[in-house]
């Protein structure tokens, strides 16, 4: 530390700046810090992954997804049911927020005159509702869906519940990807002729794909790990069927997990650890497809 | 520029459809599966929910009943008493599990929306405070002994602290852990409190390592299921408890009689009028209470006395449409 004030009194101010490779002990230590920061994320996850792994592996195998649960039999039970009702439940999420939540996002971006104060409050709403806790709205979805609304306890009340959750995530997300398009991709359609709809359908939402696709899965992934919101809607821990449709009773993975870690028997922690696996594979399955989807369509300018 | 811009489009509606598609191969093989019943055909979906303790029992029960009546789909949630009997009173499950009786409150909400409902009781629930075999000194203890040793903040570590008259024998504690619902009944019923303990025990989720350590300790204690007692008997001592009437030993008669309290209690189930009213509800309870020494024996509770089977045939009749 001397020797380095030593050598700034020496020399002037500005060119010991850039002067050649010295020992800067406050560079590398940033650098060091950073890499700590870094390095605690990665370890704690490799740590779990490891933990997870090696409690799964006795019941790491196709009785998993080919039984139902049973509480008579855990070296028989398995997970098929939970597996399938969340397959159930996010596919319709999917399909009820995603083109209510790009459309919103389209009247945001495109339509919407910033200035005006509705506008602003719902910019601002959304925002909001990103950050309320997903139980709430599980307490909205029991209160206002299964019980006003009568839909019951069902995979409809589930995915509408969840899509309403992953609802202001996907409008952010696609609000992004849509202002990323450049504005003179617009300017350009518009000069030569296009209307304002067809400026979007041709020019600006095909350039946004990526980015929607990449927002939306990765909301929808966060929608697979919900817990709380579906235990208040009827997601039960002994579920021995698939759903047939909209009407059924359902239960979903991180449902079942929490059923089989809270029995007293040994064999269930395996069975839940085998479980966390599954649910930690649709989820990579589903990034994995946000990353190629990206890669595939994106589009530089 | 347009060609690809459309091509593109195409692809992602279609890594869509290939998302969605895969939800249904899966849910196509499970209803299938052993439908060739010779028996009348009934379907439909019966919805339980209450009590985690009794749950094991329900879900018994259904996994039995599946056997018979393949197309018949029994959910059981784990809600506990309270959040059972308000779904129950809302309309929305068809029978509640329940460890203990419905109350006032719980009552008048039923009421209010028009459920109607029975009690029926359909297995006996007992814990059994283990010793070591060679513990001779100690055959009996009161609740408020039992609460001094277990309960929170306890420093108790020594069998002449329990009693001055117990012999100088350092107290090795062994109990379910804290998911247990053998755990929460052990609480409430001695430390007056579900969820209150002592933490310095040694815990396993396995009856087995607490026979173990019960066993291999002179002065070790412990706690857990009678039925998981009888099967051991040999290797442990079972204390009698003495809750203010006497000391009473535990058993399958003291705790069908009701007198080993507080640490047993009949378990209920509460099937609504309403529900009963259709055939695969109806059919599933009949199935219930024909079958509950076996399904009580297969969840290890206590099964009913030969008077608290006619009780609970002459409850069903009585509840029955």
């Amino acid at each position: 530390m001397s020797t380095e004030r030593e050598a700034i009194a020496e020399a002037p101010a500005s060119t010991s700046g850039l002067a050649g490779p010295r020992f800067r002990p406050g560079e590398s230590a940033f650098r060091w810090m950073l890499f700590a920061c870094l390095a605690i994320g990665i370890v704690f996850l490799g740590v779990l992954l490891t933990y997870v792994l090696v409690e799964a592996w006795p019941r790491l195998d196709s009785r998993l997804w080919t039984n139902f649960p049973s509480i008579r039999r855990p070296e028989r039970a398995g997970a098929q049911s939970a597996i399938s009702g969340t397959i159930w439940v996010i596919a319709f999420t999917g399909l009820f927020c995603l083109p209510v939540g790009i459309m919103a996002a389209i009247y945001l971006e495109e339509y919407a005159d910033p200035d005006r104060w509705y506008n602003r409050l719902i910019e601002l709403n959304i925002q909001n509702l990103a950050a309320v806790p997903s139980i709430i709205y599980g307490i909205l979805g029991l209160g206002l869906l299964a019980r006003q609304l009568g839909l019951g306890t069902t995979v409809l009340t589930a995915s509408l519940t969840l899509s309403l959750l992953v609802l202001p995530v996907v409008i952010i997300a696609s609000r992004e990807a849509i202002r990323a398009v450049p504005q003179s991709i617009r300017q350009a359609s518009l000069a030569l002729g296009a209307t304002q709809w067809q400026t979007i359908r041709r020019q600006v939402l095909p350039a946004a794909v990526p980015g929607i696709a990449t927002g939306s899965i990765l909301a929808l992934s966060r929608a697979i790990g919900e817990a709380a919101p579906v235990i208040l809607l009827g997601a039960v821990t002994y579920v021995a069927f698939n759903p047939e449709g909209l009407d059924s009773a359902y239960t979903v993975l991180p449902v079942q997990i929490y059923g089989w870690i809270s029995q007293s028997r040994e064999e269930f922690h395996h069975l839940a650890a085998a479980a966390i696996v599954i649910l930690l594979v649709l989820l990579l399955l589903m990034n994995a497809a946000a990353i190629w989807l990206r890669n595939r369509y994106s589009k530089r300018w | 520029m347009k060609n690809t811009i459309a091509s593109s489009r195409r692809k992602t509606i279609g890594a869509a459809a290939l998302f969605l598609a895969a939800a249904l191969p899966l849910s196509a093989c499970g209803g299938s599966a052993g439908a060739e019943s010779q028996q009348q055909d009934l379907s439909g979906t019966v919805k339980v929910d209450g009590s985690s303790t009794v749950a094991p029992l329900t879900t018994a029960a259904a996994e039995f009943y599946a056997e018979e009546e393949p197309e018949v789909r029994v959910t059981v949630g784990t809600s506990g008493t309270g959040g059972g009997f308000e779904k129950f009173c809302n309309g929305e499950t068809d029978i509640s599990d329940a460890s203990r009786p419905i109350e006032d409150d719980e009552k008048s909400a039923c009421r209010k929306n028009g459920v109607t409902y029975g009690a029926l009781t359909v297995a006996n629930d007992a814990l059994t405070v283990v010793v070591n075999k060679d513990a001779d000194w100690v055959d009996c203890l009161t609740t408020a002994q039992l609460k001094k040793i277990w309960e929170p903040g306890s420093t108790v570590d020594n069998w002449n602290q329990v009693d001055a008259q117990f012999p100088d024998e350092s107290l090795k504690l062994f109990g379910p852990g804290t998911d247990s619902g053998t755990f929460d009944y052990f609480t409430e019923e001695i430390n007056g409190e579900e969820g209150a303990s002592r933490t310095d025990y040694s815990p396993s989720e396995d009856d087995n390592v607490i026979v173990q350590g019960v066993a291999g300790s002179p002065g070790g204690m412990g706690y857990f299921g009678y039925t998981y007692f009888e099967e051991n008997q040999d290797e442990l001592k079972a204390l009698q408890i003495n809750s203010g009437k006497g000391c009473v030993a535990p058993g399958a008669k003291t705790a069908q009689d009701g007198t080993y309290t507080p640490l047993s209690r009949p378990l209920f189930i509460y099937p609504s009028k309403e529900a009963l009213g259709r055939d695969e509800v109806l059919d599933f309870v009949q199935y219930y209470v024909d079958n509950n020494a076996d399904i009580a024996k297969d969840a290890r509770f206590i099964p009913l006395s030969s008077r608290q089977a006619q009780q609970l045939t002459s409850d069903f009749d009585q509840l029955k449409p």
